[in-house]
C-alpha cells in the first residue's frame, strides 16, 4: 500500500523526497520540515520549492507517513549510537527504495533524514549545518532543552539549507 | 554628552540581528572579567539564599542552575572543539570534562582526575582552588555549603546530556593546609553495566 500512496503522489507532481525532523530525548520530535523539489513543476511557479508542513491532505498524507518511517528507524539509531563515535551515522536503514541517514549530537539529539538519492558528502554538510543552527536555539537561555523548535528563522535557515544542499 | 550614546542605542535597537544569524565561533575567543562574573555569581549565591530554608536546598539550586549550562556546553564545545564527535565511554567523557570543559571554563585544566577505588561507579574531578569560590567565604553557621554546587551543576548537565546519568556534588577536601574542591561523580549502574559492556 506504501508504494500506491508515493506513485498517487508521484502522478501529482508532488513527492517529497526530503524529509528532516529532530527527535529529542524522549523520542519525541522537535522540528520537521519536508523539502519537495519541484523539478517536475511547471516554470511558472518557482524553479525551487519547499513545502511548509502543513499542506493539501495528500501531502498530509504522504507526510505522515514519513514521519512513521523515520520513527520507526529509531530504535536502529539508538543501537548504533554506541557504535560509533562521530555524530554522522550515514545510513541507518532502509525503507523501499528510500534511506534514512541519521546524525546523533553530543547530547544525543537525533537528526534524521529520509532520502532517496545517495548523497554523502551533502547529507553530512546538512547535518552539520543544521547542528551548528540547533546550537545557536540552544544558547538561547529561555529555550527550554527538548522542547519543539518554533523559531521561524530557524526554519527559513533550515530551508535554505536545504536548496543549498540538495 | 549622554546624547550621541542614546542615539546609538536607538538606532541599534532596530537592527533586530537573529539569534541564528550570528556567528558561532567568534565567541570562542571572548573571555569575560572574573569581577564581573564574581560579582554576577555572588548576586546568584544571594538571590538563591533569601527563597530557601536549609543548606542542602541551597546547593541544589545553584546545581539546577549549573545544569542548565551544563546541557548547552555540551553542544556547544563539541562543536567548537571535537570535529563532530561523540563520546561513548564514560572516561573519555570524564577527560573531555577534566580538559576541554575546565579549560574552557576556567582558563586551565583541573587539578586531578581520580576513581574511587572502593566504589566502581564513583569519579572525582579535583580542583585546588576552583574559580567560583575564590571571592567567597562560607561563615559557619552555612554548614557544609559548597557554591562550586554550581560547577557540580554544570558537569551534571553534561553527563545527563551525554547519557551518563549522574549524581554529582560539589565537597571540600581539607589538602594540605587549604581547603581542595572536589567534584563527585556518581553514575547511575545501567551506565557503569553499558560502560563495561563496549569496553570489553
Amino acid at each position: 500500500e506504501r508504494k500506491k500512496y508515493l506513485s498517487i503522489l508521484k502522478r501529482r507532481g508532488m513527492t517529497t523526497p526530503y524529509t528532516f525532523i529532530i527527535v529529542g530525548k524522549n523520542d519525541n520530535p522537535i522540528y520537521e520540515a519536508e523539502f519537495s523539489l519541484g523539478q517536475k513543476r511547471d516554470s511558472n511557479l518557482q524553479s525551487i520549492q519547499t513545502t511548509p508542513s502543513s499542506s493539501s491532505s495528500y501531502q498530509t498524507q504522504g507526510h505522515s507517513l514519513n514521519q512513521f518511517i523515520l520513527h520507526s528507524a529509531l530504535d536502529v539509531v539508538e543501537e548504533s549510537v554506541w557504535k560509533s563515535n562521530s555524530m554522522y551515522l550515514k545510513v541507518v536503514d532502509r525503507y523501499g527504495k528510500s534511506f534514512i541517514s541519521s546524525f546523533v549530537s553530543s547530547g544525543h539529539m537525533k537528526f534524521m533524514l529520509l532520502h532517496d538519492k545517495k548523497d554523502e558528502d551533502a547529507i553530512k554538510n546538512f547535518f552539520a549545518d543544521v547542528f551548528e543552527l540547533y546550537v545557536k536555539i540552544l544558547l538561547n537561555p529561555f529555550y527550554v532543552l527538548n522542547s519543539p523548535i518554533s523559531s521561524s528563522a530557524f526554519d527559513i535557515r533550515v530551508r535554505k539549507l536545504a536548496v543549498k544542499y540538495f | 554628552n549622554k546624547l550621541p550614546f542614546l542615539v546609538h542605542c536607538v538606532l541599534t535597537m532596530n537592527k533586530n540581528v537573529n539569534i541564528v544569524d550570528r556567528p558561532l565561533t567568534k565567541g570562542a575567543k571572548n573571555e569575560v572579567s572574573l569581577s564581573a562574573f564574581s560579582y554576577l555569581f555572588s548576586e546568584i549565591v544571594q538571590y538563591s539564599q533569601s527563597r530557601i530554608n536549609s543548606v542542602p536546598d541551597w546547593e541544589r539550586r545553584l546545581s539546577d542552575l549549573g545544569y542548565s549550562i551544563g546541557a548547552r556546553i555540551l553542544e556547544l564545545y563539541s562543536l567548537r572543539e571535537k570535529n563532530l564527535k561523540r563520546e561513548t565511554k564514560l572516561i573519555s567523557l570524564l577527560s573531555f570534562i577534566h580538559s576541554t570543559v575546565w579549560k574552557l571554563l576556567f582558563g586551565k585544566q583541573a587539578d586531578s582526575l581520580e576513581k574511587i577505588t572502593e566504589e566502581e561507579d564513583e569519579y572525582m574531578i579535583g580542583d585546588q582552588s576552583i574559580l567560583v569560590n575564590k571571592f567567597i567565604s562560607v561563615p559557619k553557621d552555612f554548614g557544609a555549603l559548597n557554591c562550586a554546587a554550581f560547577v557540580a551543576g554544570i558537569v551534571e548537565g553534561i553527563v545527563d546530556g551525554a547519557e551518563f546519568p549522574a549524581r554529582v556534588t560539589a565537597h571540600f577536601t581539607p589538602a594540605d593546609g587549604s581547603q581542595r574542591t572536589t567534584i563527585l561523580i556518581k553514575f547511575k549502574p545501567e551506565v557503569i553495566e553499558r560502560d563495561k559492556r563496549l569496553t570489553s
